[in-house]
């Protein structure tokens, strides 16, 4: 075959090992049943499944894409926001395996088997996560572009202060933790909010924790 | 991000070999580091090698009573950790000081050890960085360089090395263990993994290509104050402009009998002279005089000395005071 005669069909068709495709088992969070994306050309590719807001999602994707890509762009899980993609800002933050991380710094390909939620899968059928209602009620923003993350720190925030880890403002690491405004800004610093609603969102915590939300 | 393949590693030893089986191979931990770095055309690895299946991640007694922490251990578990916590609280201290809960959540013991220079040439590509391109120049030497080295720096280079967590290991002598894609193993005190940037900044530990870091050991536990002090530009999820980790004992006239003090934020690795802490009954200043010395400062970073003193002499107030 001379050169001229490869057309791309022929070159996707003997490349389909490279295939590129979201095969969702259920959208996680969203209406839809599945995902094809358009087989491409490119760069290898890796297989890996995890489970998104308790779906099991299996796809095959250029080893470059981050967990956060995943969320958004093949799963349509556009809750979980890009801020600066380079872990300065938080915006990006989801639960892997219970902790919360910055999606945009991980590769999904290194999740294989993890089990992820996301902003859309806090809130359990009978209604609102607690520190969602808490945000709503106490102003907790005010773009609302920081919220998804600033809302799943806070949840796995609280968490890890149940199990008392300490924090930097941790007076007496040997201690019970106390749980004070100064606490929950610096476990929070991983969070920023241009809009400046920290004051808020400290309120929203500190009625949620003092609920015994998450 | 330039293109690259993947492949999970599924012991030590496969990791070891699969890195040094190719050039462009890298090892990848958290990946808060590593990615941030080729999302930026920083770092353009061509194989990724995962390391997170590959065990090492137990934080165990060794027979000497000290704790041995796997490579893979995250920071906020080693901050978490009681005995860390109740032993070793200067190194707890400096863990919670350093990035954010999600990063601490991810980051590894290893990684942080080699996470690259926060040199603001170092991140701009279109600048001369002898460390990121070499031979091209040093564009901090003339440029903003408030957060570059005052000490052991070279005219090639004059980066700062970032983490909070080495310095801390730096004061209690932690001992950092490898395994090389031959099978072989050492140990190398963490004063000698950085080194000094001379004329191959670019050469920044004395690890070779395809050496994994296994763990680190820590030394039975030193008594007495366990201090992490780190100034910086906002109070919380910012870099040290200069850090002290200081272990200090108070003798019967309550004056500081003996103390350790690391720094960060001076050098292109953690800081310590042990010659200066034999000199603590004769007070901070005397103690400083020996850390600093040979101290090379630019316009923009004459303040860091100042700052090293006066960290010093505050935490030798404090113990005296406990
Ligand atoms: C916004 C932001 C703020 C931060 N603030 C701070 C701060 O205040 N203080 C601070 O100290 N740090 C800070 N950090 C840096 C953070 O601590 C490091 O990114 C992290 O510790 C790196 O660990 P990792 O496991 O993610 O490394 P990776 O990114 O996975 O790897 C880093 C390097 O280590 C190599 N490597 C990894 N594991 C091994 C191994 N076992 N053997 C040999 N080589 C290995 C990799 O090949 C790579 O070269 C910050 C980071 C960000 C993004
Ligand atoms: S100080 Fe080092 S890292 Fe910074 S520009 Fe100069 S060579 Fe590069
Ligand atoms: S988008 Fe991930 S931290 Fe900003
Ligand atoms: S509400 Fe606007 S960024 Fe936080």
């Amino acid at each position: 075959m001379a050169p001229k005669d490869i057309d791309r069909r022929t070159i996707l068709k003997s490349c389909g090992v490279l295939a590129m495709s979201v095969a969702a088992v259920g959208q996680p969070g969203r209406a839809e049943a599945q995902v094809q994306v358009a087989p491409q050309l490119g760069p290898p590719s890796i297989a890996t499944r995890l489970t998104v807001n308790g779906q099991e999602v299996a796809f095959d994707l250029d080893a470059r894409t981050t967990l956060l890509d995943v969320l958004r762009e093949h799963l349509d899980l556009t809750g979980t926001k890009k801020g600066c993609d380079q872990g300065q800002c938080g915006a990006c933050t989801v639960h892997v395996n219970g902790r919360r991380v910055n999606s945009c710094l991980t590769l999904a390909a290194m999740h294989d088997g993890d089990t992820v939620t996301t902003i859309e899968g806090l809130a359990s059928p009978s209604g609102l996560h607690p520190l969602q209602r808490a945000f709503i009620e106490r102003d907790g923003f005010q773009c609302g572009y920081c919220t998804p993350g600033q809302i799943m720190a806070a949840a796995a925030m609280l968490e890890e202060a149940r199990r008392g880890a300490p924090s930097h403002a941790t007076a007496d690491l040997t201690a019970v933790l106390s749980l004070t405004d100064a606490e929950i800004s610096e476990r929070m610093s991983g969070n920023i909010c241009r809009c400046a609603a920290y004051p808020n969102i400290v309120a929203a915590i500190r009625d949620a924790a003092e609920g015994g939300a998450a | 991000m330039r293109a690259f393949s993947y492949e999970r590693a599924a012991s030590p030893a496969a990791a070891a070999k699969a890195v040094a089986e190719r050039p462009g191979a890298r090892f990848i931990a958290g990946g808060t580091n590593l990615l941030d770095l080729m999302k930026l055309g920083i770092e353009t690895p061509t194989h990724l090698v995962d390391v997170n299946r590959i065990g090492l991640d137990a934080i165990a007694p060794t027979s000497d009573g000290g704790l041995r922490i796997g490579a893979l251990v995250r920071n906020a578990d080693l901050a978490a950790d009681p005995r860390i916590r109740r032993d070793y609280g200067v190194l707890a201290r400096a863990l919670l000081a350093g990035a954010s809960g999600q990063l601490r959540n991810r980051a590894t013991t290893a990684g942080n050890l080699l996470q690259r220079t926060r040199c603001p040439y170092f991140y701009e590509t279109a600048m001369p960085c002898n460390k990121r391109r070499p031979g091209s120049g040093c564009a901090a030497l003339e440029g903003f360089s408030r957060s570059n080295a005052v000490l052991g720096a070279s005219d090639a280079c004059i980066a700062t090395h970032p983490s909070d967590m080495a310095v801390a290991m730096r004061a209690l002598d932690a001992r950092v263990e490898t395994v090389s894609p031959d099978g072989s193993s050492r140990t190398v005190p963490i004063a000698d993994l950085h080194r000094l940037p001379g004329d191959e900044p670019a050469q920044e530990t004395v690890l070779q290509q395809g050496e994994l870091i296994t763990a680190v050991a820590l030394p039975p536990p030193i008594q007495g104050l366990h201090l992490y002090r780190k100034v910086r530009e906002r109070a919380s999820y910012a870099f040290a402009t200069v850090s002290l980790a200081a272990v200090l004992v108070r003798g019967r006239d309550g004056q500081v009998e003996t103390g350790r003090f690391a720094f960060g934020g001076l050098a292109h690795k953690p800081w310590r002279v042990e010659a200066a802490e034999r000199e603590v009954a004769r007070g901070p200043a005397a103690v400083s005089d020996l850390v600093l010395a040979g101290a090379r400062t630019t316009s923009h970073n004459a303040f860091k000395p100042t700052l090293a003193r006066r960290l010093l002499a505050a935490a030798m107030a404090e113990a005296a005071k406990e």
